[in-house]
């Protein structure tokens, strides 16, 4: 039985009398132990997709289950006991303010009426869990983004929770605090077995540590599956923005020059799988057919923990060559994807 | 400087005023709190939307605030009649202290309440908050430094309007400052009257404002 099932969800606002929608028709299946991607550019409804998962938005259609319970209907007070169980952790943190580290924690255990001493008991072995332990008397107004975040995810695990929705959760921090929040995520992952949702427009966080992940597009979802399937062989368009927008991410930065060539050249992005490092396919496909190709871009990638090679070629015009080159290498092995954009 | 019959009389004004303001603050919060506060969660963007019921709340405040104080003095005499026994003296006036300090409270306590960032509040919803949880675990313990500035600035204006009581005999400061200094042209107890008035108020105003900044864990 699946964690989350969504089926037939649609969620529309009402705007100024326009109705706005913002969902349409959402099928998803999160497995119990999956962290879950759901990957979108801004305005795609992500964060109105997560905010379904507890109801802090209500559907306008569909259902959602979590553990097999149909939240349309629970009543109020239902609904509050069910979200203890689905903790959440935002972009912005959002932590009182006002008090201290320890008591944030805690928070949730006194909402359920726990005793101060034992909730402080256990807000402390989730400080040593996120390492903060130096930093219980703080407030969070001392405390650096990252260490914001760890706060508002031990607060998060206080309730023992089965399900942990992270809403942009890395979008305000650092590349190295990002990278450290998502291993302290996939550690409590594989700690306690909890599902994680991850809502981000970052392909590099889908790529760290989710194992499926969902593509939305202006409300709907496009695309659906193992992140692996999905960077090797995107099907929609938005799915290949987003891996081509991950390349320009952290390469691309001011070589104009080279993305033009993306553009004007006849493209190929080669994914290199484990089997197809062993044999010099490139070298062999150049001597073989005594062109030169022009190498635009290569890099390695850590997907689901595995190194992916993956490298952009220019291809030598004539549009037959062209596609004697593309069945050499699906020949050899290699998944490959013709890049006819560059976004 | 002044006999001794003086000097007693304006210490029993500054008895009386502290009691007029003290009182028709803590009774006017009593009342505008949770006013103040059931505005901010019925409120189109509030945690329990309800446009009826912030509607009448909304105008009962603009009506409360629209009267001029000294009028509402007046109006409400035969109401301060009925509670309190007379219509005159200083427990007399608490009650239009009190009915014009409410709405203004209220108004308060809804700009303090709405200051919380809507975040925190979406997060205590997450953890599975009532709303009285969430009013009194989030939304008052998050807005109190502002709290306390709006009970700074509410002791103030009612420190000012009980002084304006003191014209139909409402006691205090203010009925010493009329009486004496305007009635029998004795102008240096008026003058003392005033600065007693001017030294209570910057009281209240350091007070409550190293109070608040000693709250304050944002910074």
């Amino acid at each position: 039985m699946s964690d989350i099932e969504v089926r037939h969800l649609s969620k529309s606002f009402d705007l100024k009398g326009v109705k706005v929608e913002a969902l349409k028709d959402i099928n998803l299946s999160i497995k119990p132990g999956d962290i879950y991607g759901i990957i979108g550019m801004s305005g795609a409804g992500k964060s109105t997709l997560v905010r379904c998962l507890n109801f802090l938005e209500r559907p306008t259609e569909g259902e959602v289950l979590v553990g097999g319970k149909d939240l349309s209907t629970l009543t109020e007070k239902e609904l509050r006991k069910q979200r203890q169980e689905i903790a959440m952790i935002f972009q912005h943190f959002n932590l009182l303010m006002q008090k201290n580290v320890i008591d944030n924690i805690c928070f949730p255990l006194l909402l359920r009426g726990e005793k101060k001493a034992d909730a402080r008991k256990r807000a402390m072995e989730l400080l040593k869990l996120v390492d903060l332990e130096e930093k219980a008397n703080a407030y969070p107004s001392q405390l650096s983004g990252g260490q914001k975040q760890r706060v508002a995810i031990a607060r998060a695990l206080a309730s023992d929770p089965k399900i942990l929705l992270c809403d942009e959760a890395t979008s305000a921090l650092d590349p190295q605090t990002t990278a450290s929040i998502l291993a302290l995520l996939k550690d409590i992952n594989e700690k306690f077995g909890i599902t994680i949702v991850i809502i981000t427009h970052q392909m590099a966080v889908i790529r760290e540590i989710c194992t499926h992940v969902a593509i939305l597009n202006y409300g709907v979802l496009v695309e659906e599956g193992e992140v692996e399937e999905i960077f090797n062989h995107p099907k929609s368009e938005a799915a290949r923005e987003l891996i081509l927008g991950d390349i320009s991410e952290n390469q691309w930065n001011g070589e104009t020059r080279q993305k033009d060539r993306v553009l004007e050249d006849k493209c190929l992005r080669i994914v290199f799988t484990e089997n197809s490092a062993f044999e010099p396919v490139i070298a062999n496909m150049i001597l073989k057919f005594g062109v030169p190709v022009n190498i635009l871009k290569a890099d390695t990638k850590n997907v689901g923990g595995i190194a992916k090679g993956e490298m952009i070629l220019g291809l030598p015009e004539g549009h037959e060559l062209q596609e004697q080159i593309k069945a050499y290498m699906v020949e050899k092995g290699l998944e490959i994807e013709e890049v006819t954009q560059y976004v | 400087m002044f006999s001794q019959e003086v000097m007693n009389m304006l210490i029993k004004g500054i008895g009386e005023t502290l009691y007029m303001t003290l009182g028709a603050t803590i009774f006017g919060y009593v009342l505008g709190l949770p006013m103040g506060i059931i505005m901010v969660t019925t409120s189109k963007d509030g945690i329990r939307p309800n446009a009826g019921v912030y509607k009448v709340l909304d105008v009962i405040v603009n009506i409360g605030r629209s009267i001029p104080f000294l009028i509402l003095l007046i109006l409400l005499m035969p109401l301060t009649k009925a509670i309190v026994g007379k219509s005159y003296g200083s427990t007399a006036t608490i009650v239009p202290l009190v009915i014009s300090a409410a709405p203004f409270i209220a108004r308060m306590v809804e700009s303090s309440l709405n200051e919380v960032d809507s975040g925190v509040i979406e997060a205590a919803k997450s953890m599975g908050a009532s709303t009285m949880q969430i009013i009194t675990k989030v939304m008052l313990v998050e807005a109190r430094t502002s709290l306390i500035v709006g009970v700074t600035i509410t002791l103030g204006t009612v420190l000012g309007y009980s002084a304006m009581a003191g014209t139909i005999g409402g006691g205090g400061l203010g009925d010493i400052a009329i009486r004496y200094g305007y009635y029998r042209y004795q102008a240096d107890i008026m003058i003392v009257t005033v600065v007693l008035l001017v030294v209570l108020v910057q009281l209240f105003q350091t007070i409550g404002m190293k109070l608040s900044v000693r709250l304050d864990k944002r910074k």
